[in-house]
Parts: structure tokens; C-alpha cells; sequence
């Protein structure tokens, strides 16, 4: 069974952003960027798969400007077999519409039976790509997995939701987007970062799909969320207690 | 223009809250027809909502447990007469609306804080540390609205009540089980007090700390990412960009070191405690009331004076 993971290129959850003053986005100059921390989870996921037997193969994916080489290569570190990598004009982050859009069209060459995507890119916040996906593949889905089981052509998942934990069947090929609690991803070693470097990373344009991924949203303007008043510290329970009093807050 | 707003329905009884803000947001497009995925009695309880014209109710064993295969070809057999399909921002709405979305061919708009005209809406990116104004080009609207930022619809509403139906079960997933939390505390992305500790309280045994403060002031419990990662808190009290966002009148954070995730869930409370023996964790940044403590010392205090 091959198994395909979309891996996105964004900002490392480590860093605070910067809106910048003329309102025409997030800074992003200089700034640290990795793999969307739920995309490790899901090449993770996919390659125990893989060393359980289960997964024959583990393609990894990204869209977006050349440096995604970089996610890609990190993905094969930790274990994928190999790369595409679909390059789009520097600088545009494509809406979740376009890349299931562009995933699609991999999909429909590369026949995976089963996709594992993050749950959420942390940079839009969108929590879209693999529902679209799997709309326009005609696809299952079992979205937020803390759980994945392969068996008899149907992937078992337990999903977070708002109230507690559920657990559905979906039938194979299907899509998978994973949550925090699927697994804990591994760090690649030297050797294997080494390795990564010679496993074969395909290259290919959005212009070659003949996909339309003409933005649907415009971007008006970004801004800071509103701030909150500086706080005091108190100095004891009392005093937290009476403060709290004051407010008509116990 | 005219609103589909799908209900959030768990265990077949309409959510009351989540639903009733989301036809607060979505009165503000247009007229609102509300599709319940549920028995009569979750569609007769949405008709009372103030600001309702009508209620479609499906009432399939397909629509039971929020199968978006399904529920997404339900509705997107109801579009045509709709500008807008919306709903609150659940678990169940974040998993269906997209898939809507491309099977209409639009995009998304999740998680919007704030409407500014029929095509123009703010939505908070970046775990809440911008916020952007988008301006959609797309025929149907597909929106889900952030709970939080939106008032409960008054009721009085008595909006008549159609049945309706689509194809049923796609036969792509079915459902397995439910492990569901109960818990006699308020629900906790409607409480008017949270109280919700992380790591620092350092083991299971010990989060029962946080649930009597709970109880003393009648909150609902939260918890870090850390704090369910490690298994003290169960998933669904998460608090976060990527778990619940709550906006109570009170937010006790204990043990809580404030990592920019976290603060995404919690940080338009109206005023918010930090209790933390650090007295350079950033969540002091955030906190009306800071108290630099252990909390095994402050919050046995604080149950016992309070
Ligand atoms: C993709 C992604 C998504 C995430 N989503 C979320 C999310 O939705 N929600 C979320 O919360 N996190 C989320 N995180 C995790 C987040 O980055 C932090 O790791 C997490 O919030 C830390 O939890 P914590 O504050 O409990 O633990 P820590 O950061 O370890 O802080 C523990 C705090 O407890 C204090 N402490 C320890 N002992 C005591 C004591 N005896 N008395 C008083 N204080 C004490 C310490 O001083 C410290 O400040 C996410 C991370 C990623 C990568
Ligand atoms: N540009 C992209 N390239 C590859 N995968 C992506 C891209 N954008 C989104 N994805 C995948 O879709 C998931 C959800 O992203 P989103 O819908 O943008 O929140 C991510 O975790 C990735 O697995």
C-alpha cells in the first residue's frame, strides 16, 4: 500500500509573528520556518506504516516556493521514500481549494491508497485541505485522528472531537488528517539526513496540471489582534481573593 | 441573501449554545434556515431561536453522528437556494464545511470572529496573532463562525419545521463508537469561568486541584496541551489554536507557562488569573491577576478561603 503525505513549508511554532505596519501581511523576512508540526505527525504516522509492514512506500509532497526542498528533504530524513515537490510564484500562499486541487492531480497519477494529512497548517489556520481533498476524490475521510488502525481495506480512526473521542471506519483509498495526539514524530539522525539528501525529489510546476488556482479570497488587510491592558501581580491568595471581589468576579 | 446554518447536534440533542451564536453571526447576512442533522424534538428546540424563518430537519441515521460524506452531500443538495452556508465552529462543522465547500467549487472561511458585509469577513490567523479582512470572490459563501466572539441569540423564535431528506448513506465511513466525557460542570466553551492547569500540576491525582476549584467557582476545567499530552486532562478540555477557544468571564490559568498556542484559545477572557511559580512565564503578560506561587500551596488556599 502506498501511502501519500502533503507537507507544508510554514513558520516554526516557535516564533512570535510580526503583522507589519501597512497592513499588507505577517512579516516573514528572516524568519525561521519548518514543517507544519501536524505534518511531522503524519509522516511519522506513515512511516511506522511503513516499518509495520502495512505501508509499502511513503511519498511526501509539498506545494509552494523552492525552499520547500528543505520540508521535503526533512520528511525523507525521518523516513520517506521520496519527494514531489510542485513550485507555485514565490511569495503567494495558495488557498487549501488549490492545493487539494494540485494533490488531486499527484493523486490521480500516483494511486495512493491512503493519504495522511495534518489536521491544520499553523500559519492560515484553515483546517481545510484534506476535507477538500477527499470531496474532490470522492473520498472517505476521518479528520483529527489520535488513533490510525489498517485493516481489512478500511482505515480505523479515533478522531478528537469537541466531546471526547470517536471512532468511525472509513473505507480505503481515504483520507486522514492527523492530531496532536497521533503519535510523538521522531527526530532524524545525521546519517539518515545524509541519506535524505540522495532520495529521489521530483520537480514540477502548477502550470503543468492545467489547474486553476486563482486565488478566491483577497486579502484586505492583516492586522495585530487587539492587545490586552498590562496586568498587576498580586502579592498572596488574599489579595488575589479581594481583588477578585472587587471585580464581582466570586 | 439567505443562510443555511447547519445546527451542531451531539448525541442527538441540538447544542444549544454553539448553534444559537452562529444564527446570531449568520442573521447578520440574511435570512436564516437551519438544518438539524437530529431527531424532531433537536429540530423543534432550533425553532424556538429568535432570528429563525425556518428548520429543516434530517432526521437519517446516516445524518446521526456527523459523517461529513454524508452531511455534506445533504446539504450541498440544499445549496442552490443559499448565498451563505454556515455554522459554529465545531468539531463537526470543521470536518463537514469544507468538504461542502469544494464540492461547490469555493473555498472556505473558517473560524470568522467578525462579519463586515455579505462578502467581507475578519478571521484571526497565526494562532490569533494577526488578523485578517478577506473579501471572498466566490458565488456561495461556506463559513464557520468562532463561538466566542458572538452573543446567544435571544429565544421566543417559533419557525415552522419541514423534514427533509437526501441521499443517505454514501457508504464511504460508518461509525465505530463514541467515547464521550460526561460531566455534571458547565460545558466549558460556554462556562463563565474556566479554570484550566497544565503542566506544572504534574500528574492526574493531582488535577483533581484544579477540578475542586472548578467546583468552588463554578467553572468548567480546562487544560494545556502538556497537560493532556500527559495524559492529566482528557482531549477535549484542550484549550488552544488547535483545541477549544474560550472567552469566559474569569480564566484561572495554573501551572500554565503561556506558549502562544495556548494563549490563542484564552486570551480574549475578560479578565484571566495566573497562578505559576515563574515569575517570567509569559502568560503573566496576558493576566489581569498574577500570582507568582507553587500551586500546591496557593490553590489549597484559595479552595479553602474562597
Ligand atoms: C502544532 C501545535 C499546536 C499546539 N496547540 C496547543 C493548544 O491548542 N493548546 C495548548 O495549550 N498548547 C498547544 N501547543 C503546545 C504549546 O506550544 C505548549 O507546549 C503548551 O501549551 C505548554 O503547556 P504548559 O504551559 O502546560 O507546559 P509548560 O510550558 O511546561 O509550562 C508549565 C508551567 O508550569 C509552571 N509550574 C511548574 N510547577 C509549578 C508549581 N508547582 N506551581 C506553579 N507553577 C508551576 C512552570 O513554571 C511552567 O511555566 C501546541 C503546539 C504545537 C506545536
Ligand atoms: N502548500 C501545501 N503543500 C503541501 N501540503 C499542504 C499545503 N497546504 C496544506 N497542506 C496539507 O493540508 C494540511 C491542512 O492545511 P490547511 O487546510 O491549510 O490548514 C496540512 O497540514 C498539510 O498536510
Amino acid at each position: 500500500m502506498k501511502v501519500l503525505v502533503p507537507v507544508k513549508r510554514v513558520i516554526d511554532y516557535n516564533v512570535k509573528v510580526k503583522v507589519k505596519a501597512d497592513g499588507s501581511g505577517v512579516d516573514l523576512a528572516n524568519v525561521k520556518m519548518s514543517m507544519n508540526p501536524f505534518d511531522e505527525i503524519a509522516v511519522e504516522e506513515a512511516i511506522r506504516l511503513k516499518e509495520s509492514g502495512v505501508a509499502t512506500e511513503v511519498v511526501v509532497v509539498s506545494i509552494g516556493e523552492k525552499k520547500s526542498t528543505d520540508t521535503l528533504r526533512s520528511a525523507m530524513a525521518m523516513g520517506a521514500d521520496r519527494a514531489i515537490l510542485i513550485t507555485t510564484d514565490q511569495g503567494v500562499d495558495i488557498e487549501p481549494l488549490a492545493v487539494a486541487k494540485l494533490l488531486k492531480a499527484v493523486i490521480d497519477e500516483e494511486a495512493p491508497e491512503l493519504v495522511i494529512a495534518g489536521k491544520q497548517a499553523i500559519d492560515n489556520d484553515m483546517n481545510a485541505t484534506g476535507q477538500m481533498l477527499a470531496a474532490l476524490l470522492g473520498w472517505g475521510q476521518a479528520t483529527f485522528a489520535s488513533e490510525l488502525k489498517v485493516e481489512d481495506g478500511a482505515a480505523v480512526v479515533t478522531r478528537e472531537v469537541d466531546g471526547g473521542l470517536q471512532t468511525i471506519s472509513v473505507k480505503l483509498p481515504a483520507i486522514v488528517t492527523a492530531d496532536l495526539r497521533l503519535n510523538e514524530p521522531r527526530y532524524a539522525s545525521l546519517p539518515n539526513i545524509m541519506k535524505a539528501k540522495k532520495k529521489p525529489l521530483e520537480e514540477k510546476s502548477a502550470d503543468d496540471f492545467g489547474v486553476d488556482i486563482t486565488a478566491r479570497h483577497t486579502i484586505v488587510t492583516t492586522e495585530e489582534p487587539g492587545t490586552r491592558q498590562a496586568g498587576i501581580m498580586v502579592g498572596s491568595v488574599d489579595e488575589l481573593i479581594a481583588k477578585l471581589k472587587e471585580g464581582g468576579l466570586v | 441573501m439567505a443562510v443555511l446554518c447547519l445546527a451542531d447536534v451531539s448525541d442527538g440533542a441540538l447544542a444549544l449554545d454553539a448553534t444559537s451564536k452562529a444564527i446570531t453571526a449568520s442573521t447578520k447576512l440574511g435570512d436564516v434556515t437551519v438544518l438539524v442533522c437530529g431527531p424532531q424534538a433537536a429540530a423543534d428546540a432550533a425553532a424556538k431561536i429568535a432570528g429563525v424563518n425556518k428548520v429543516l430537519c434530517a432526521d437519517d441515521a446516516a445524518y446521526a453522528h456527523g459523517l461529513a460524506e454524508n452531511i455534506a452531500a445533504l446539504i450541498v443538495g440544499l445549496a442552490d437556494d443559499f448565498t451563505h452556508i454556515t455554522a459554529p465552529s465545531t468539531t463537526t462543522a470543521k470536518n463537514v464545511l469544507p468538504r461542502v465547500a469544494a464540492l461547490l467549487d469555493v473555498m472556505v472561511l473558517p473560524d470568522v470572529i467578525e462579519v463586515i458585509d455579505a462578502d467581507t469577513f475578519k478571521r484571526p490567523i497565526y494562532a490569533g496573532n494577526a488578523v485578517q479582512t478577506v473579501k471572498t470572490t466566490d458565488a456561495v459563501k461556506v463559513i464557520t463562525f468562532r463561538t466566542s466572539t458572538f452573543d446567544l441569540a435571544a429565544d421566543g423564535g417559533s419557525a415552522a419545521v419541514e423534514a427533509t431528506s437526501g441521499a443517505g448513506d454514501a457508504g464511504l465511513s460508518s461509525y465505530v463508537s463514541d467515547e464521550v466525557a460526561t460531566s455534571d460542570r458547565p460545558e466549558l466553551t460556554s462556562a463563565g469561568v474556566v479554570v484550566s492547569g497544565g503542566r506544572g500540576v504534574g500528574s492526574e491525582e493531582d488535577f483533581a486541584l484544579i477540578e475542586k476549584l472548578a467546583d468552588k467557582l463554578g467553572g468548567a476545567v480546562g487544560a494545556s496541551r502538556a497537560a493532556v499530552d500527559s495524559g492529566y486532562a482528557a482531549n477535549d478540555m484542550q484549550v488552544g489554536q488547535t483545541g477549544k477557544v474560550v472567552a469566559p468571564d474569569l480564566y484561572v490559568a495554573i501551572g500554565i507557562s503561556g506558549a502562544i498556542q495556548h494563549l490563542a484559545g484564552m486570551k480574549d477572557s475578560k479578565v484571566i488569573v495566573a497562578i505559576n511559580k515563574d515569575e517570567e512565564a509569559p502568560i503573566f503578560q496576558v493576566a489581569d491577576f498574577g500570582l507568582k506561587a507553587d500551586l500546591f500551596q496557593a490553590v489549597p488556599e484559595l479552595i479553602e478561603k474562597l
